[in-house]
This record gives C-alpha cells, structure tokens and sequence, in this order.
C-alpha cells in the first residue's frame, strides 16, 4: 500500500493471560478514513490502546510501526511525543475524559504546549481558533467553561479541539457519537468528515455500529473475538460481505427503506474474552460451519484488490 | 375496536427547587400528550433525549399520576397509586428497561424475581409458581436451569430475557418497553426483537415502544409519535412518517440516521443543541432550530392537525411544503 502510516502485525494482547487480541494485522495510510467494527470484547478498542501504550497490566507482542518506528515498548518520553502530536484519540464519553476542574481553554493550551511550545497569550488564541474549526457556538465565552457547564455535544467539539492541538496525522474516535443524540451525533459525523478532508488527517473510527462506519468510512475492518476477520472498501463490504458474521450484521439491522421485515438474528451470545472458542471463533454461531472450521483458524483470503475475508467457505 | 389504553392531554411538571426570591423553574416533562393504544398493537415512540417519552411510559404504566389530562385502561380510568383498584390494573401494565442489570437484584436467583409478581399479586399456589417460572423462562428462549443463577452469571441479552419474562409473570395487556434493546450488542439486538414480536402474537400483548433507533421502530411499530421537549409532534403511519416526514424535526431526525454510501437526500443538519426543558421557547418549542420559522410560530404553538393522509402533525406551515 502506498504511504502507509500505521502498519500493525501480529498484535496479541493478554490480560492476566488471558487472550483479548489474537494475532491483528492491520495497515492505516496517510489520509485515509477506517471504520473498525465489531461487539463488545471483539478487541477493537484495545489494539489502539495497545498500540498507543495506554494499557496498563497487559502484555502485548507484535509490531506496531509508525512511519519506521516501533511503538510497542517504546520508551515512554517516546510515546509520549506520539501519543497527542502523532495519534491523538477521542473517547465515547466525552464528559469524563475532559478534567472536571480545567476550564476548557486551559486544556486545549495544555496540548499545544506541551506538542507545539505555544505558551501565555498564543496558546489563548490557539485554543479559540481550534474551538471555532470545530463548530462551537460562541468559542471566546467557552475557553473558560469547564465540561459540567456544556452539553455532551460540545464536550465531544471541546474533545476533538484537544486532539487537534497537537496537528496529529492519525486520529483514532473510539465511538465517538454513542453516548450522543441521533441529530447531534449527524454533527459530529459531519464534523469528523470535514476535518479529515481539509485536513487530510487519517481516521479511525471504531464503532459497533455499521451504519455509522458506513457513512463515515471508505474502508472498513470487521472484528470478532479478538481478530479481524473481513476488511474491504466500505462499497464491498455492504454490497458483497463475504464472512458469514458481516453478512449476519447486516442482515440483523433494521432498514429505513424496503419492506418490512423479520430480524434476521445471529443466534448465541457474544464470546468474552477468556472463553473464545478454537479455531474460527464465529464457528458456534454460523450457520456454514463445520468440522474444518473448528480445527484450525482460517488465514485471510483475498476475494478481490482490498477485499479479504478469513473463512475457509469463502472462494477465493 | 376499543381502545386499551388511553392518554388524553396529559401533563407533568417537576417543580423546579425554590430560591430565596426567587421563583424556581418548572420542568414541564411532558405537555399535553394525547395517545392511543389498540390491544396487541404497537405504539413506537421516538425522539431525544429529554423530550418526554420515558416519563409518557411511566404516566402510562400508572407509576407517575400526570398533573392534568386522564389516562384511561380498558375504559377505565387508572385508580390513584396504592390503592387496591391500581394494583389490580398495575398487574396488566408492565415495564421493560434499558438496563437489565440496574432492574434485577444481584443477590437473588433470577427464578426468584420472576415469581415476584407472581407473588405480589398473590396468583397461583407455591407449587403453580414453580411451574409457571419454569414456564416462562421457556417462552424467553432459557433453561429452566438459568432460573438458578444470578444475574452476574448471565450474559446482557439472557439478563433481559429474563427482565421480560417477569414482566410476563402476571399476564399483562401492556408492555411499555423503554430501549429495551439499547445495551445490547448488534448480533443480540435482533434475537430479543424478534423475541418481542413473537410473545406479541401468541398472547396479544400491547407495546408502547419506546426507543431513539428509527430504523427498529419502523419495523415493528403498527403507529409511531415524534416527540420533542414534551409534546408530540408528528403521529401516524410509521411507513409514512418516515418516507416523507411532514414537521421539520422529524424530517432532520430522520435524515440524521446515519446510512451507509452517498445519501439519496442530502443531510438536514440542526444547528445548536435541543434546548432545556426547563426553557422552553416560546411558541413552537422547536421554532429557534427550524429552517421554516416565520413569525406566528415564534407566538403561537402549533395544534396537532390531521392532514390530507390522516396522520397528525404539529406545524403551522405543516400543509404548505410536503
């Protein structure tokens, strides 16, 4: 792939050892815009916290280089230039991120000292410059209010203002708008989608929500069990899913348009960590299984240029 | 065919906390709300929050009075809370929540909260309870050996199979099912829908859908109210409705439901933030976001108005701009 930015290999990470990622592949090019999806315990939030050092009592193997560099047991004053100035990260709920006692501004010049050198009455008009490209009503009043006295919309608008500050040229939104209301959470899609196109920033977007990725994303990655188990151009992947569990998202999701129809559900639970089966892990709850899928884990096959799928019932 | 279950006008108002000379201010939650309920039908109701629609649930299960307006069950009105008429209507009006965990007790066997209202009802003998738990368990797609564990013990979506089969337990009409779906992973979300939709055609049970996912709304809702800061305004057709929105908050709700690819209609994006119930414009409460406003809805709030197709709408230029 040309110009990549992010090239992930063979991430696992166990807590306690107990496996939470199984082996991840993933690379991220300069620019582009991904939607990692999955359920709860999938994994899809700890390989970028795993990536970016965040965990704590975890141990991570594998490779994560950023433009030539390793990141994973880099050393900290290392990751700590990364995190913010290179990555920065947005969490689903914004009103616990943001420090309770700060006032806004002084959180927004926090970053831009500490990655840009900017101090005193630069970082001011900094703070108030990035609050205005991100939409907030009234930026000059804001810098001084602290996250109790605005709405979870603009805490998530002051959040993104932070991880402006530092210029990052990936940013990663962990369910940025779940926590939000549907016309807010189409603002801060729209936000999103704007400032990766003018600023040809990188974007991940992780969600467990399709519909979301879709409309945001070019290209998606699908996560199960702590691997990723179909990747393609967001096109693909909605037209053409090839793994037995995204067709099963997309048919389990209730449409806007068409006829009305039953659910078509996938039946089981959602595997946790600590008890993800063998082999294939979607195999206990596919409806295509068999022997074969239980006895060993399905390598990635490639379906077409960007479009794989790792299930042995896929023809490749 | 009779109704079940009907609101007419009602209202409620939390009363702001008093400040030395100061007056304090009045949450008005909910703010005239009109709805009716056929048996085995089901009423979606959507929007954002803080626009009402929980407290609608709880005015309508019997659990909050409303300050004004009546509710009727089974051309009834419902008897004031704690008295014995009311615990008789209260065993056919259950609730569904959000939060399975929040709604079951850690340190009991979850056969144990099934018999409850069983129990507090006073229906059927220790050995019919028994049997009935078991009964139950088994319409929600569990073992009966599941009724021993606790609620740590189970998974999200069997915890809230198991939220429902207790309010099975006493037989209801009335289901008010408030996101009951919200906290569930995608792949489960469906298994306890169709679960829902099932248990409504065998025993003809009424739901009062309360959810902020348009989409799931529209595939189970027989009729469906928009509510916005307390007061409803679109109702009808779900199919309708959300084809062709006809007030202007329900068109840019629906057009903010993410889709994935290009758009065939191009995204209503709101300015500013849903405004405090506490501070309720003027009006039309939603005439400071309207693309459409002009003066009269800055002074007069708009009537619920049955248009040309039969469903209701809110909106003083509602019939001139389809």
């Amino acid at each position: 792939m040309d110009g990549v930015l992010v090239s992930i290999r063979d991430l696992r990470v166990a807590f306690a050892g107990v496996p939470a990622l199984r082996g991840v592949d993933l690379d991220i090019a300069a620019g582009e815009s991904l939607g990692l999806v999955g359920e709860s315990g999938c994994g899809k939030s700890v390989t970028w916290l795993a990536a970016l050092g965040l965990l704590t009592g975890a141990t991570a193997t594998g490779s994560v280089i950023l433009t030539g560099a390793e990141l994973l047991g880099a050393p900290a004053a290392a990751l700590e230039r990364v995190r913010g100035g290179r990555i920065a990260m947005i969490f689903q709920d914004p009103s616990s991120a943001l420090n309770p006692v700060l006032s806004i501004g002084r959180q927004i010049a926090e970053a831009l000292r500490l990655h840009r050198g900017l101090a005193g009455a630069a970082a001011r008009a900094e703070s108030r410059r990035l609050l205005d490209v991100v939409g907030m009503p009234d930026a000059g009043g804001r810098l001084d209010a602290f996250a109790h006295e605005l709405s979870g919309g603009q805490n998530q608008r002051a959040m993104i203002a932070m991880a402006l500050a530092g210029e990052p040229d990936l940013l990663i939104a962990d369910e940025p708008t779940t926590a939000l209301d549907a016309t807010i959470q189409a603002q801060i899609l729209d936000l999103l989608r704007r400032l990766q196109a003018e600023r040809g920033m990188a974007l991940v977007l992780i969600s467990h929500d399709l519909a979301v990725v879709g409309d945001l994303c070019r290209r998606v990655a699908v996560m199960y069990g702590g691997r990723i188990v179909e990747e393609a151009p967001a096109a693909s992947l909605f037209a053409r899913p090839a793994h037995p569990y995204t067709a099963g998202l997309l048919a389990a999701m209730p449409e806007l348009d068409g006829p009305r129809r039953r659910l078509a559900a996938i039946p089981g639970g959602v595997p946790e960590p600590g008890d993800f089966p063998s082999g294939c892990a979607f195999a206990p709850r596919c409806p295509r299984a068999g022997p074969d899928c239980v006895a060993g884990v399905p390598p990635p096959r490639s379906l077409e240029p960007g479009h794989r799928a790792a299930c042995l019932r896929v023809a490749a | 065919m009779t109704a079940l279950l009907h609101l007419d006008g009602v209202s409620r108002v939390y009363r702001g906390r008093r400040r030395w000379f100061g007056r304090g201010r009045d949450v008005r939650a909910v703010d005239a709300v009109s709805l009716t309920l056929a048996p085995g039908r089901t009423l979606g109701l959507v929007g954002e929050s803080g626009c009402g629609k929980s407290t609608t649930g709880r005015i309508a299960l019997g659990i909050e009075p409303p300050d004004a307006g009546s509710v009727h069950f089974r051309g009834a009105r419902l008897a004031p809370p704690g008295t014995v008429q009311w615990r008789r209507q209260r065993a056919e009006l259950q609730l569904v929540p959000q939060d399975p965990l929040g709604a079951l007790d850690r340190r009991l066997p979850v056969a144990a909260q099934i018999a409850e209202p069983l129990l507090i009802h006073g229906l059927g003998s220790p050995a019919e309870r028994r049997a009935r738990v078991d009964a139950l368990l088994a319409d929600v797609g569990l073992g009966a050996a599941a009724g021993n564990r606790y609620p740590h013990q189970l998974s999200g979506g069997q915890r809230q199979r198991v939220v429902i089969a207790r309010a099975l337990a006493a037989g209801p009409a009335l289901l008010v099912c408030d996101e009951p779906v919200s906290a569930l992973d995608v792949s489960i979300q469906a298994q306890v829908v169709n679960m829902l939709v099932d248990l409504q055609a065998a025993r003809g049970i009424a739901l009062l859908f309360i959810s902020h996912d348009l989409k799931l709304v529209r595939q189970i809702s027989h009729s469906v109210a928009v509510m916005y800061l307390g007061r409803i305004v679109e109702q009808g057709d779900p199919e309708a409705i959300f084809a062709a929105p006809l007030h202007p908050y329900a068109q840019a709700l629906v057009s903010a439901i993410p889709v994935p690819g290009p758009r065939q209609r191009p995204r209503i994006v709101l300015a500013g933030e849903p405004p405090d119930p506490a501070d309720r414009p003027a009006g039309c409460a939603f005439h400071p976001r309207c693309r459409r406003v002009s003066a009269v809805c800055r002074a007069e709030p708009p009537e619920l108005t049955r248009q040309a197709d039969g469903r209701l709408v809110a909106c003083h230029h509602a019939g001139a701009v389809a």
